[in-house]
Order: structure tokens, then sequence, then C-alpha cells
């Protein structure tokens, strides 16, 4: 047997490269990243050919990853919770049509949002698409739990999504690693009518995703990462523990209560009126949002005391702690220093020298000259340009909302409207709204801050690369309001003039400011240098 | 036997290099091991940290409770205050005692000292002075796992010399030697 020390994404690619993966499709996003890159770098994923190339966007990811799939493969995507609402139509739909190969969605949410903008909980994506949900509560059971979940997925014909949470993917412990399964045999489906999701035939698969809801709950009540321990006698309070939530009550309590340990769903229920009768209360203790202590109160009923986030036991918002559970369950805290009087906030903030920089440092010009400028901002490094020293940033929203707010507030009069967008968020989602635009003759300033690379991230490779001009040409921009330039200091002034020059036109105007990310610029500096010795 | 250690420091400062090399000990040694990072946007000059949590018995949460901290090890002086509330009572701070300034507020310094060596039990060293001297200018957080090491107590000094030896091994001799020379400047001068 061999021992691996990994974080929870790089158990979750290793286990499912064991499980016969043959391909993963994914758009980075913190905290799932690391999965697709520990794929990239596996030498057995290489040797098989393993698809790992990187994605557009959540939605071409997920329905990349069904088509592997209906040929018969097993198929990953990843991406972080948000990623979810992005690929969500394909998403519910493919439980519509079901499965050929296995199919697991990983999605990585991040309860305290760490590098997010919300708190959304994926569980209910599972719900809603009427699938199975695994939550691993540890690395082990993440790469153990690949090959359940593929299998389970082929056996009920049905995608199974996995959640994890920032503490999870991020975190590293020992693995024990088993020996790599061969991969599915190429075997595309033929039955049409399942894949064609005419009314006819979708109504048809809907009721026979209804009818596998039993055989769900099944797997769930037999489940291994399922279970409940019962180790005390007396009614006391007892303890409902999902996904890494398990970890803190062990840590808070060791052995001293009966716990019911929650890693798939449909949740067990025989299992939960089991611990409810041999408790005389429950507390529910699940990382992000009380979708368990719901479902549990609806179960049990308005007569049985039922304990959480929803009551107060628990925080409402934020990460689990091992603090705020153990105070949930009356363990006494050993805190012994209290904060520090010589203490400030260190907010992230642009690496120096960054291409970014000096984009926000004409923007900054021009915000100072028109008092009624709003600049419209989007998802990455670049959305730090909202704090000191720039504080240049309006709004930031979601993937590609720069170009599209911008636009229906030029719609309504605003002027001078401005949208900021890095080239990798302008592919993601960036694309459409711009088409939007142009095809109204919107009277917008569009900003597609091109460091070459997905630098939030870590930088990844960004999909439209070298074809911004022609991507924007493609989608009818007028060429002569169409520039390209280079974000450095010295460059500030002219920068600037542009885009004064640019927000004085009434119509749709881009600029493009291109100069490589500092960070992948270094790397592949040293890349460079290695490959040459 | 268990110890829970705090790595801090500003993004980009190399913390993890140093988690890394404890983790190497750790799984050589046999140890459990947990340890949760910071990965994503705090990386780019915000502070940073990594919970660490070694155990000669199985470990349940990754992340460490409030005051159950051993030892807090920072590269940077505010920071290693930032975690005062983890740190147990008899807990260790072992510090870069060179405050790296990317905000207007930054505390004063001298107070900053102070309320640090009001401490009980703290160590700290200018590490990148120390790290220039033994001539390898980037090796500071190989000084500061030195400083720390007597205090890491699951761990033997031995043991995590051979860690950095087998982690940097790829890199070649001279680095190796390098940052065993760093690391041995740091245990030296926490045995001082």
């Amino acid at each position: 047997m061999t021992k691996k020390l990994l974080l929870g994404d790089e158990a979750i690619a290793l286990g499912a490269i064991h499980a016969g993966l043959s391909g993963v499709y994914a758009y980075p996003g913190t905290p799932s990243t690391e999965i697709t890159e520990f794929i990239q770098g596996n030498a057995l994923a290489k040797e098989r050919g393993i698809h790992s190339h990187w994605s557009t966007n959540e939605k071409t990811a997920m329905e990349a990853a069904l088509g592997m799939s209906y040929a018969g493969k097993r198929a990953l995507v990843c991406m972080k919770h948000v990623g979810m609402n992005v690929c969500a139509d394909a998403f519910i739909n493919s439980a519509i049509t079901g499965v050929n190969g296995g199919l697991i969605v990983l999605a990585a949410d991040d309860p305290s949002m760490h590098s997010s903008q919300n708190e959304q909980d994926s569980r209910f994506y599972g719900k809603f698409a009427m699938i199975p949900v695994f939550e691993p509560s540890n690395q082990q059971e993440a790469y153990d739990m690949m090959s359940t979940a593929f299998d389970l997925s082929e056996k009920l014909k049905e995608p199974v999504l996995m959640r994890i949470v920032t503490r999870l993917a991020h975190s590293r412990a020992a693995v024990e690693v088993k020996e790599p399964k061969k991969e599915n045999n190429f075997c595309p489906a033929t039955d049409n009518a399942h894949w064609v999701l005419l009314p006819g035939n979708a109504k048809r698969n809907y009721n026979d995703l209804i009818g596998k809801q039993g055989a769900m709950q099944e797997a769930s009540e037999q489940s291994a990462y399922n279970k409940l321990e019962s180790r005390v006698d007396g009614k006391k309070l007892g303890v409902i523990a999902c996904g890494i939530g398990y970890n803190y009550v062990r840590e808070a309590i060791g052995d001293s209560m009966n716990v019911l340990k929650v890693s798939q769903y449909p949740l067990p229920a025989k299992a939960i009126e089991q611990l409810a009768t041999m408790s005389d209360a429950l507390l529910v203790v699940e990382d992000g949002q009380p979708v368990v202590e719901e479902d549990v109160k609806a179960l049990l009923g308005k007569g049985y005391t039922v304990k959480g986030r929803l009551t107060g036991d628990l925080p409402r918002t934020g990460e689990l702690t091992p603090d705020s559970v153990g105070a949930a369950l009356g363990k006494e805290s050993s805190i012994a220093y209290s904060t520090a009087k010589n203490l400030a906030g260190r907010p992230p903030q642009l690496c120096q020298g960054c291409g970014h920089r000096d984009v926000y440092g004409a923007l900054r010009e021009i915000i100072d000259e028109y008092p009624d400028a709003r600049v419209f901002g989007d998802i990455g490094c670049y959305t730090l340009g909202a704090l000191p020293p720039f504080k240049a940033l309006a709004s930031c929203v979601d993937m590609g909302a720069s170009i599209t707010m911008a636009k229906g507030a030029a719609d309504a009069g605003l002027r001078p409207a401005i949208a900021v967008i890095g080239d990798s968020t302008f592919t993601h989602s960036g694309m459409t709204g711009l088409l939007d635009a142009i095809n109204e003759n919107s009277s917008i300033t569009v900003i597609i801050s091109d460091n070459l690379t997905t630098g939030m991230t870590g930088g990844q490779d960004s999909a439209g690369t070298n074809k911004y001009e022609a991507i924007c040409l493609g989608l009818g921009m007028n060429p002569d309001h169409l520039h390209v330039v280079t974000p450095l200091p010295k460059n500030i002034p002219a920068i600037a003039q542009l885009i004064r020059d640019e927000i004085a036109y009434e119509g749709v105007s881009v600029i493009i400011p291109r100069r490589e990310c500092i960070q992948t610029a270094a790397r592949h500096a040293r890349e460079r240098k290695s490959a040459a010795k | 036997m268990k110890k829970d250690i705090i790595l801090c420091g500003v993004g980009g400062q190399g913390i993890l290099s140093i988690a890394t090399i404890i983790g190497e000990a750790s799984t050589e040694a046999g140890l459990y091991l947990k340890q949760a990072e910071v990965h994503g946007m705090s990386q780019r000059g915000g502070d940073v940290q990594s919970n660490l949590r070694l155990s000669t018995d199985p470990i349940w949460s990754d992340l460490i409770p409030l005051g159950e901290t051993n030892v807090i090890i920072s590269m940077e002086p505010m920071e290693a205050l930032r975690y005062l509330p983890y740190l147990s009572k008899q807990g260790t701070i072992v510090t870069s005692s060179k405050p790296f300034v990317n905000i207007p507020n930054y505390p004063e310094e001298s107070e900053l000292m102070a309320e640090l060596d009001s401490m009980p039990s703290v160590v700290k060293l200018d590490i990148e002075s120390v790290a220039k001297d033994a001539g390898n200018a980037r090796g500071a957080n190989m000084v500061l796992l030195g400083m720390a090491a007597p205090y890491i107590e699951i761990l033997s000094v031995e043991q995590l010399r051979k860690a950095i030896s087998v982690i940097f091994a790829r890199k070649g001799e001279a680095v190796v030697e390098a940052n065993l020379k760093a690391f041995d400047c740091g245990v030296a001068a926490s045995q001082a």
C-alpha cells in the first residue's frame, strides 16, 4: 500500500485517474483549480492521454464531459461553486438525458468566501437535479469516493455531484492509494430517445429519473460513507455531522456522543430517524448553508428539536471552525491570548509591476476628470482595482457582467460607461455581451486587460490568447474603435488620452492593454533558462 | 504527542516551502499530518497562513482550535501577532523581526516589538540579514525554520535537516548545502 501526502483537490484528481478517468474538463476557479492541474502533471494521465486541457467556461466543460460520457468513457468536470450557475443548464439537463460512461460533476464550495462573491451551497444543485451527492469528510474519502461515485453513476446511469469545501480542497493529509483501474472502452450511446430531449422523450426520461430516486435513497442508506456511530446510552443531544463538519465534531467531543456521519445524499432518512429516537434533540453540523437542517426539520416534524445554523446554535454565515462547532457542543475554549493591539489588515493587492496597475493608473485619471463616469468591473486579479490606491470600480458581480452592466447603464443614459474585463473572463462570458452592445451600437468603452493568462488562479492558459482583435472584429467591431496598447507606467498618459477620445464616441469602443502577467513572465523566463541548460 | 503549528507571513515570502519540508519530515517519521493552506486571492501581497498539525495519533480537524497552537512560525512580526488568539498559554512565537510594510496603516514598529516582547516565549531574529550573511539571500525561510526547529519537538533537528536535503535534491547539491547552512544558522541563533 502506497501513502501519498495530498491536497484534497489532488486526492480527487488521483482518485479519478485511478478510477479509470478518460477526461477532465474545467475552467480554473479557487478552490477547484488544483484538481485539473494535478491531472495535467500526472505521469499516468499523460501516458494514457487523459484529456485535461482547460475549457473556455464551465458550461463548455460540462457539455464536453457529457459528450465524453456519451461516448462511454468516464469523465470529470470541475469548478468552483459559482461555476455551477454557469453550467446549470447543461448540468440539470444531464440528469434528464442520463449518462453512458460515469460522469462526476465536482463543485468546490467556498464558505467564508475566501476567494468568492457568495457562499452558495452546491448540495442544493444536487437536490435540484435529483441526483446523488457525495461530500467527503477527508482526503482519503475524497480519493476513495471517486471510484465509488463513478460506479454509482454508471449503475444508475445518472451524473453524480461531488461537493467539497475550501478547507478540504486546500488541506493536505496522507492518502493510501490503490492500483489504477483501466479506462472504459469506447462505446457510444445508441439510445437516441434518451439523448434527444424533445418534450416527448424528456417527459419519459424525467419519469425515469423520478423512478430512480428510490435506488438513490437506498444507496445512501447502505453507503459506507454514512455511518451511525452509537456510543452512549441515555437520551441526550445527537449530532448529524456532514462532510468535514464530522472532523470538527470529533475534535470537540471525541467519542462522547452519538453521531450520524453523513457523506452521501439523498439524506439517509432511516438513520436520521434512528438517531432521533436515541436522542432528545439533534444538532446538525454542516459547512455551507442549512440544507440538511431544513430537511431534517421536515423529516422529524414540528415536535422534535433540531438545532443548527437556523437556530443560531452555529453561526448562520461563514465556514465552520473547530471553535464554532466546539461551542455548539459545549466544549470550553482554551483561548489564552486576546487579539493583538498592534495589528492591521493586510488585503491582497496587485503585484508591483503588473500591467493592470497601469490600466488603473489611466482609469483613475478619467474618473477624476469625469464625475459621472462609472467603471464596471469583473472577476479576476483586476477586481483589486476596487481597493486603494485605485478605488476605481463601481461594480463586480459575476463573470462577464462588466460589459453587459455597462451596456444596460448606458441604455439608461449613463455616460461615460466603462467596462474592465480580463482576457480570460472575456472569452469565458464577455463575448456574447459585447455582441449585444455592438448590435445596438451602445455607447460603452470596453477595456479588455489582456495579461495572456488566467492570472488570479495562478496562471493557467487563457482560451483566447492571440485572438482578441480577431474575436472583436468577428463580432462586428468597427476597426477604427478597436485599439491595442501596452500598459506600462510611461504609457499611462497616452492610454488615458485614448480612453478620453473613445468615451467621446457614441458607440462601442474596445481598448486592449496587453502585457504578460509578471508572475507567468517570470515563470516562463525560469523555464527557458532551465531548458537552455 | 501532538504539535500544532501556524506558519504565517505575507504572500510570496515562502511559507509554503517551510510547510513542505515539515510535511516531508513528518511523513518520513510516520507521523499523522494535516496541513491546511491558503491559496488564491490572498497570496498577492496579503496575509497568508498555514495550519500544520502533527501527531502520533490520528488528527480530526484540519484547522487548529483557538488557544491550542504550540508554535507560531512567522516570516513577519505583525503577522505573528495576527494569530495570538490561536496560541496556547505555553506556546512559543518564532518570528522574523523585520517588518514587511506594504500597507499605509502598518503599526508603530516600537509598539509592535514591545507587544511581541511582552509574550512569555518569543524568539525573533532578522532572518534576512542572517541569510545574507550565510551567503543565501533567498534562504530567510530556512533560517526561520532552523530557529523554530528546537520548538517543533515532535521532529528532531536532524529529521528536518534530512527533509531539506530531500526537498531541494532536484535543484542540485549547491542549493541543498546553501539551505542547510541557512537552517543551521537559524538553529544556532535559537539556541544562543
